[in-house]
């Protein structure tokens, strides 16, 4: 950036905080995509595993990240997610996306959609698809806030 | 022995890291021959069949230049390459082990019952996450998570409802347990002992290998010291009271799973099944006793020679080293016993019918490889837990390879081929090269606590996910031959009322037991753990006799050893 001018909100590269919220070790696929997510330009915050979700929430508004990316394989996903989208409105947060993950019925889909749960991949989703998705959302976040 | 020794155990591993970098010299001088016959047939006979010049992409044929050959190695003799036994599946065939659990004990009991009458010939139990990280059912934390992945158990009234009907002096039982290993073995011990049952009778096999946890499958509840020490109480408690038991399944599966390649599933299994031998032996334990009770676990993949060769060169390194650096007398010591489960990443959510075929396979090489007991996935398996249609197609194809394939009657069927020989001798130095550098890193420990066996397989795990996006590599129905609308299929469902049940249960067994009992066994169990010397078995069997719950017991040794957090590797 040359001196003496703002920073644009597109200046800054996306940041994504990857989280896997349930009682889960099963890393495989959260380690591919921060790899994935980096080569694509973002920034990749990974706090480790079971975050709960309140430690996600605050996580996300420390680092004031975009997009938090949340991974569920073991079938809580409707409990959990849930539950991360409550904690955001209590705490008025706006301006982060949420994009969810993982083995997900297409039968829940709809209503993880409703509650501000995007995406919603399963596996062999391309990577590409799974990025353009962040890029789109992370681009309204930033619109709500800047 | 304590914590200290445990340490003292694995400095002196890099001490003897020599003897792996001698191997792996030795090995690889044995490769490095001249390859002049495919030379000249290449220059000869290939290149004008093609038109052109071959392609750089490695050998399409191997030929006695290749392998080093199996030297007239029978099956049932050192180093077993070929088989532990003489006369493999024409004496007996492979253990049919089902992996179930989901929902409430009554659920599992009932599936574990369904599946015996169908012709199953062990059990094999899962459990939930919850009861895997110690969270009791009844805690915020597991909320949603109850029976999701596997049958949930928080107190021994829950491993009563499990086994109930079920004839624990008959059937063997492995038990996928990992952190919690001690809790439940305890748990499983006691059941049987109020039946009557004594634990010299009991036969089955504990999935408590930590050190894969922390390489790879991320289950635990304390710094690896103190796991380590749990095994090694189990280890001292099983190898003088039940002779049929095996007190740890050394497991590969999660490794590969996670992502690592077929060589480094070998190597690194390999390496976590010496660190229990060093373990033992500090313990003061003559190798003989308690090696023969070790077994393992590995995955089979898709690719065929590379899986049947990996499972023949586990046998002999694991022969050789045991003999060469443990001086192992007894043959037991020497044979490798593994269950083989066929892999769970290589099927898809896509077409999922594809997956009865993918599981097929993986079931035949484990059968050309020589497993002693298998567990074959389910087609839903990518999508959720398995029905009980499902299940029973899976165990079906089992029956098929075993009654219909004629794959049981000659042992080794595929040994002598050069192109298997000459893979099996590759994975051989490729595991001595992994012992050598995890050696000079100081041990399996240390190549832990520094994140380079989790990176190794992050690596690997990402260059395939990158294939696959390139169509380098092809998984059908995914990135080939996709279909735009797919017919669903019937998916299990675990009912909220799973968790409701479970923690009713829970809620009775609170009032019912006696609290100054539970209280004071949670006390001893306090002081036994403070203690470096105490055997710890007695006193969690004490403990889940006074009905004392999973998370309470977990939490006396979170209390006393603290917790871990993983190294970053990212």
């Amino acid at each position: 950036m040359a001196n003496g001018k703002n920073p644009k909100s597109s200046d800054r590269p996306i940041r994504v905080l990857l989280a896997k919220p349930a009682i889960d070790g099963h890393d495989r696929g959260v380690y591919v995509l921060a790899r994935a997510f980096r080569d694509a330009g973002m920034e990749v915050i990974y706090p480790g595993l079971l975050p709960t979700p309140e430690e996600i929430i605050r996580i996300a508004i420390d680092e004031d990240v975009d997009v938090i990316a949340i991974s569920l394989l073991n079938g809580s996903h409707v409990t959990i997610f849930k539950k991360v989208m409550e904690l955001l409105k209590k705490n008025r947060v706006q301006g982060i996306a949420v994009v969810g993950g993982g083995i997900i019925p297409d039968a829940d889909k709809p209503r993880l959609e409703k509650m501000g749960v995007s995406g919603n991949y399963g596996p062999g989703t391309p990577m590409s698809e799974i990025i353009a998705h962040i890029r789109k959302r992370a681009g309204e976040a930033r619109s709500k806030r800047w | 022995m304590g914590i200290s020794d445990l340490m003292a155990s694995d400095k002196k591993e890099s001490l003897s890291a020599s003897y792996w970098g001698k191997k792996a010299k030795l090995l690889s001088a044995r490769a490095s021959k001249s390859g002049k016959k495919y030379a000249e047939w290449e220059s000869k006979v290939l290149a004008p069949w093609i038109g052109r010049k071959p392609p750089n992409v490695g050998k399409i044929v191997y030929t006695d230049e290749d392998a080093s050959g199996i030297d007239g190695e029978m099956p049932g003799v050192y180093p077993f390459t070929r088989g532990i036994y003489p006369n493999m599946y024409a004496g007996r065939p492979w253990t049919m082990r089902m992996f179930s659990g989901f929902g409430t004990p009554e659920d599992t009991n009932a599936r574990l019952k369904y599946l015996l009458k169908h012709g199953e010939t062990g059990l094999s139990i899962a459990f939930d996450e919850p009861t895997l990280y110690g969270v009791d059912c009844d805690s915020e934390r597991a909320e949603g998570e109850i029976g999701k992945c596997g049958v949930n158990v928080t107190s021994l009234k829950d491993m009563e409802v499990l086994f109930d009907g079920i004839p624990l002096d008959r059937v063997s039982t492995s038990m996928t347990i990992n952190a919690p290993a001690i809790i439940l073995f305890s748990m499983y011990i006691v059941v049987a002992q109020k039946r009557g049952i004594k634990p010299e009778s009991l036969s089955g096999t504990l999935q408590a290998d930590i050190l894969k946890e922390y390489i790879a499958q991320k289950e635990w509840f304390y710094p690896p010291e103190a796991h380590l020490r749990m095994i090694k109480d189990m280890m001292l408690y099983s190898v003088g009271k039940m002779p049929k038991w095996n007190y740890i399944s050394v497991s590969g599966y999660h490794i590969r799973e996670a992502g690592s390649t077929a060589a480094q599933e070998l190597a690194f299994t390999l390496a976590d099944g010496f660190h229990y031998v060093d373990i033992g032996i500090a313990a003061g334990l003559d190798v003989d006793d308690f090696a023969p009770r070790i077994s393992f676990f590995f995955d089979s993949s898709m690719e065929m020679f590379e899986e049947i060769a990996k499972f023949r060169a586990a046998r002999r390194i694991w022969a050789t080293v045991m003999k060469e650096k443990y001086g192992a007398k007894n043959p037991k010591s020497l044979k490798l016993r593994f269950h083989a489960q066929t892999s769970g990443y290589t099927l898809t959510w896509q077409q999922p019918l594809n997956n009865i075929s993918r599981t097929a396979l993986e079931a035949l090489y484990t059968v050309l490889g020589g497993a002693q007991s298998i567990h074959t996935n389910s087609y839903d398996e990518a999508l959720a837990l398995p029905t009980e249609e499902a299940a029973k197609v899976a165990l079906r194809t089992q029956q098929i390879i075993a009654e219909e394939a004629s794959v049981k009657d000659v042992v080794d069927p595929l040994g002598g081929s050069y192109y298997l020989e000459s893979l099996t001798d590759r994975m051989e130095l490729e595991a001595y090269e992994y012992f050598d550098r995890i050696g000079k890193m100081g041990g399996v420990l240390e190549a832990i606590k520094r994140g380079y066996l989790q990176s190794e397989i992050a690596n690997a795990s990402y260059e395939r996910q990158m294939r696959l996006e390139h169509g380098e590599e092809v998984m059908v129905g995914v990135n080939k031959y996709r279909e735009e609308s797919e017919r669903q299929i019937n998916t299990l469902k675990v009912s909220m009322a799973a968790q409701r049940t479970q923690r009713r249960r829970l809620a009775g067994v609170r009032k019912s037991r006696s609290t100054s009992r539970v209280a004071e066994s949670l006390a001893r169990l306090r002081k036994a753990m403070v203690s470096d010397t105490a055997n710890l078995m007695p006193y969690v069997m004490d403990a889940v006799s006074s009905y004392a719950t999973i998370g309470e017991i977990v939490k006396v040794g979170r209390d006393v050893y603290g917790e871990w957090k993983e190294p970053k590797i990212i």
